[in-house]
């Protein structure tokens, strides 16, 4: 960009430097504090890695690799004390739980801060502009000016609206997207509630948004909110079965519906599944973004459509938390796909040396910055359109593939070769079978599809009326 | 059992993120198909076409500012033609190239705002839009370097040009338009071959050659349909019958064609613009007329090609310093007229795809 553009505005622009050149700007002793800082961190997580390779710290409560061994050391502490069994027993049910639900709520809240700000700066980088950067430092407080703000608007209540079931979404609408996060393990013995059906669990939680979502399109008495609320339960519904055949199709190679247990198998594999079952992964991420409501498939709120989709007639807090529940359920969705198909919190034996959640942490960013990048990049479908990629091609191939990893598991089990040369043939046979299976599909089911690249516009130089354009297209 | 649903009104607009202005729309939907619609105009009426009655044909300009707002100079441009033609001023030889040169500008900077809402109307977020407004910012500057305006310009005058344009001027709009060219192809790449995009605008509000001459749609809609017709080509003003250009006209006349004949229009302004830089001779920038002009008793329609199509002034003049009628035959209204037979039986996102294909200014539909 050149200093001698006209215009203030280009000038201000030009002048701004880049955030790297801004840091490097701060002064020389924050400088030295965040280097001495970092190189402490390392320090302390080499130290910690070595011992734990060399045998000597394994699950003791300082082994800050997994922040569950302080959990475990404070309960058997209760337990083994000398307070009455019951208060003990009680006690030790009571005060885990109540510092992981601590620490979820945390993650979630420092999330909504940072999130915000993210997305917005990213996207701005995308648009050629500069995104948030007046409040604090880099613009970092801007989610929490946003927050005060929202707090302070006057809540409206449109006439004709059921109060009670008008107030009660944007409440309900919270509870599935921090109850998702209770079976995401983050350590090895990290997780709120490691549970055997945790992938029953997670599908069960991630379609009870929709209640709220229904309530609120209904109660607010206005038809874009209607229109918004109906696009979105139809959207909710046909893509939860293509999240479930995939997440089936996780729970077939791996053999179990725990959580955990998932993560496990995929480091003594030392397999990603996305690797293993792309279609699976892709189609878990596709149909995602239409549960969450997120581009390309944000047609729930499709701001040029119907406004604000179900979340129109609410104004100040109410409507940042309809917003924070969506960044909420990006996050969890960047969890889950980590989770499922990125290994989770393992990194390939990383995750001695350096702590499992700030792997999975990293990987969440990474799902989330995906999901920016298609944001700032993607126009949105339609509904038709969205429905038919659900029902045509997504469910039935799903469905079909799903019973080719059936038959790979059963093969798994039995076949006596090392589980690199099955692995590495199965997932050969996932990606070309996905790929085969996917364009057969389209040629059967979509034969008036027009693939073809469209007619650019022709160039003529003689003008006329239609008996030109006769002539001209022959 | 049979299930049945009832139709319900929607109202859209004025004030809705898709109405690209204060225009609204009544329609009455059944599920998301669109049974019936009606366009509600008159929100942004300012009176002009009376107002014009009490003022002088120079001071009539800025009207034509305000009613095109994305497009003034071909507005301000539209009125100097028809009064010159009614009272037969001569225009000196380099106005008429700047006059050229500013409205191939214009034409340039309202086109990427058009294709830029377009694709935010079809869901993209915002990214199109603020990359199209980088050239049109670029453009913008250069109407401020010359007349001091950005948007409201009102840089044409009768008998020639407000100004003539600074020494600096030049080399950057030769930096412009020598770049243009890439940076359009840079769009190409980004949104041409888009897929999503495809989807939502091809063999959509497909308008039929006949019932585009039918609904007399003019511009990019008209040509969309694979009309060839161009004011600048058939009714040559200015000095446009020296310059070397083509008409790009659609296959099919859908949203996606009429997005593409406003994509490759940048590339024929560009070039247009390069052709009068290098013809543009020296000479003075305005004629002078006295300063109430009383064009001979009579009535003139006269018509140019604005972004938007045919943009007509109807003036009569009764011998006055004022016109006795002052007319603006509004490309915008006429080819939103067709969007109540395009709307019909159409999904809701199809109807608001079409609406920011047929690229409307609420300011010239309501003048």
């Amino acid at each position: 960009m050149n200093l001698d553009s006209p215009t203030p505005m280009s000038r201000q622009i030009a002048e701004h430097s880049t955030l790297i050149e801004r840091f490097l700007g701060l002064p020389k002793i924050a400088l030295l504090i965040f280097v001495l800082l970092i190189a402490a961190l390392g320090l302390g997580n080499g130290i910690i890695g070595y011992l734990v390779v060399a045998g000597e710290l394994d699950g003791t409560w300082y082994d800050i690799r997994d922040l569950g061994n302080v959990n475990a050391a404070l309960r058997d502490a209760i337990l083994s004390s000398q307070l009455n069994t019951y208060i003990a027993g009680a006690l030790a049910y009571l005060i885990p739980a109540i510092l992981g639900a601590t620490g979820i709520v945390s993650v979630v809240g420092g999330w909504l801060l940072i999130g915000p700000w993210a997305e917005r700066r990213l996207i701005a980088k995308f648009q050629i502009r500069q995104g948030p950067n007046r409040t604090g430092p880099f613009g970092l407080f801007q989610s929490l000016a946003d927050a005060l703000k929202l707090m302070q608007k006057e809540i409206v209540i449109p006439t004709g609206a059921d109060r009670f079931l008008y107030f009660a979404p944007p409440v309900a609408v919270f509870i599935p997207a921090i109850l998702g996060w209770a079976a995401i393990p983050w350590a090895p013995k990290m997780s709120f509630a490691d549970m055997d059906v945790g992938v029953l669990f997670v599908i069960a939680i991630s379609s009870l948004g929709v209640l709220a979502v229904f309530v609120a399109g209904w109660s607010s008495n206005n038809h874009y909110s209607l229109l918004g609320a109906m696009r979105t339960i139809a959207m909710m519904v046909s893509y939860e079965i293509p999240i479930s055949l995939s997440l089936l199709a996780v729970v077939l190679m791996t053999g179990s519906t725990q959580l955990s247990e998932i993560v496990t198998w995929q480091s003594t594999h030392n397999v990603w599944l996305i690797v293993l079952i792309p279609f699976a992964a892709l189609a878990f991420l596709f149909a995602s973004t239409a549960e969450i409501n997120r581009t390309p498939n944000d047609i729930g709120e499709a701001e040029s459509e119907i406004v604000a989709g179900f979340y129109t007639e609410y104004s100040g807090m109410k409507a940042g938390l309809f917003m924070a529940v969506e960044l909420g359920n990006a996050i969890l969705v960047g969890a889950l796909m980590a989770t499922f198909f990125l290994g989770g919190y393992t990194m390939f034996g990383l995750e001695t040396w350096i702590p499992g959640y700030i792997i999975l942490a990293t990987k969440i960013g990474l799902v989330y910055f995906l999901f920016v990048w298609i944001r700032g990049t993607l126009p949105r479908f339609r509904l038709d359109q969205l429905m038919g990629f659900a029902w045509k091609f997504l469910i039935p191939v799903s469905i079909i593939l799903m019973f080719i990893v059936a038959i790979e598991s059963a093969i798994f089990i039995r076949w006596d070769v090392p589980a690199a040369v099955s692995l590495g043939l199965f997932g050969l046979i996932n990606v070309t079978g996905a790929v085969i299976i996917s364009v057969v599909w389209i040629r059967i089911l979509f034969k008036d599809l027009d693939l073809a690249a469209p007619e650019r516009p022709r160039l003529v130089t003689a003008v006329g009326g239609l008996k030109a354009a006769k002539e001209i297209r022959g | 059992m049979t299930t049945s649903t009832e139709p319900y009104v929607l109202n859209i607009g004025p004030q809705h993120p898709s109405t690209h202005g204060v225009f609204r729309l009544r329609v009455v939907m059944d599920g998301e198909k669109i049974k019936d619609l009606d366009m509600i105009v008159g929100y942004l009426h300012r009176s002009m076409e009376k107002l014009a009655e009490e003022r002088t044909f120079t001071q009539n300009i800025p009207f034509t500012d305000r009613a095109d707002y994305l497009a003034a100079m071909t507005g301000n441009l539209g009125l100097a033609i028809a009064v010159e033609r009614l009272a037969e001023v001569e225009v000196p030889e380099r106005a008429e190239f700047l006059r050229v040169i500013f409205s191939e500008l214009q034409r340039i900077a309202s086109h990427a705002m058009a294709n830029g809402t377009l694709i935010s109307d079809a869901g993209a977020w915002q990214t199109p839009l603020l990359y199209m407004f980088r050239e049109r910012e670029k453009i913008l500057d250069l109407f401020e370097m010359t007349c001091g305006a950005r948007l409201t310009t009102n840089y044409m005058r009768i008998g020639g040009v407000a100004f003539d344009p600074p020494t600096e001027f030049w080399p950057a709009l030769r930096e412009l338009v020598d770049e243009l060219p890439s940076r359009i192809d840079e769009y190409h790449e980004l949104l041409v071959e888009n897929e999503v995009f495809m989807a939502r605008t091809r063999n959509v509000g497909v308008i039929s050659p006949e019932d585009a001459i039918n609904g007399s749609l003019t511009g990019p809609a008209l040509r969309g349909s694979g009309i060839p017709w161009d004011l600048r080509k058939a009714e040559p003003y200015s000095v446009y019958d020296q310059m070397n250009f083509e008409v790009p006209i659609g296959a099919n006349g859908d949203v996606y064609d009429r997005f593409m004949v406003r994509m490759s229009e940048l590339y024929q302004s560009a070039k247009i613009i390069k052709q009068a830089m290098d013809l543009i001779p020296e000479g003075p920038h305005k004629t002078d007329i006295p300063l109430a002009l009383r064009p001979p008793v009579g009535e003139i329609y006269s018509r140019i090609e604005s972004p938007r199509g045919e943009i007509g002034f109807y003036l009569v003049s009764d011998g006055g310093p004022a016109p006795y009628r002052f007319h603006i035959r509004a490309p915008s209204l006429i080819n939103l007229s067709l969007l109540n037979e395009l709307g019909r039986d159409s999904a809701l996102s199809d109807a608001v795809v079409t609406l920011g294909s047929l690229d409307i200014v609420v300011g010239e539909i309501d003048r």
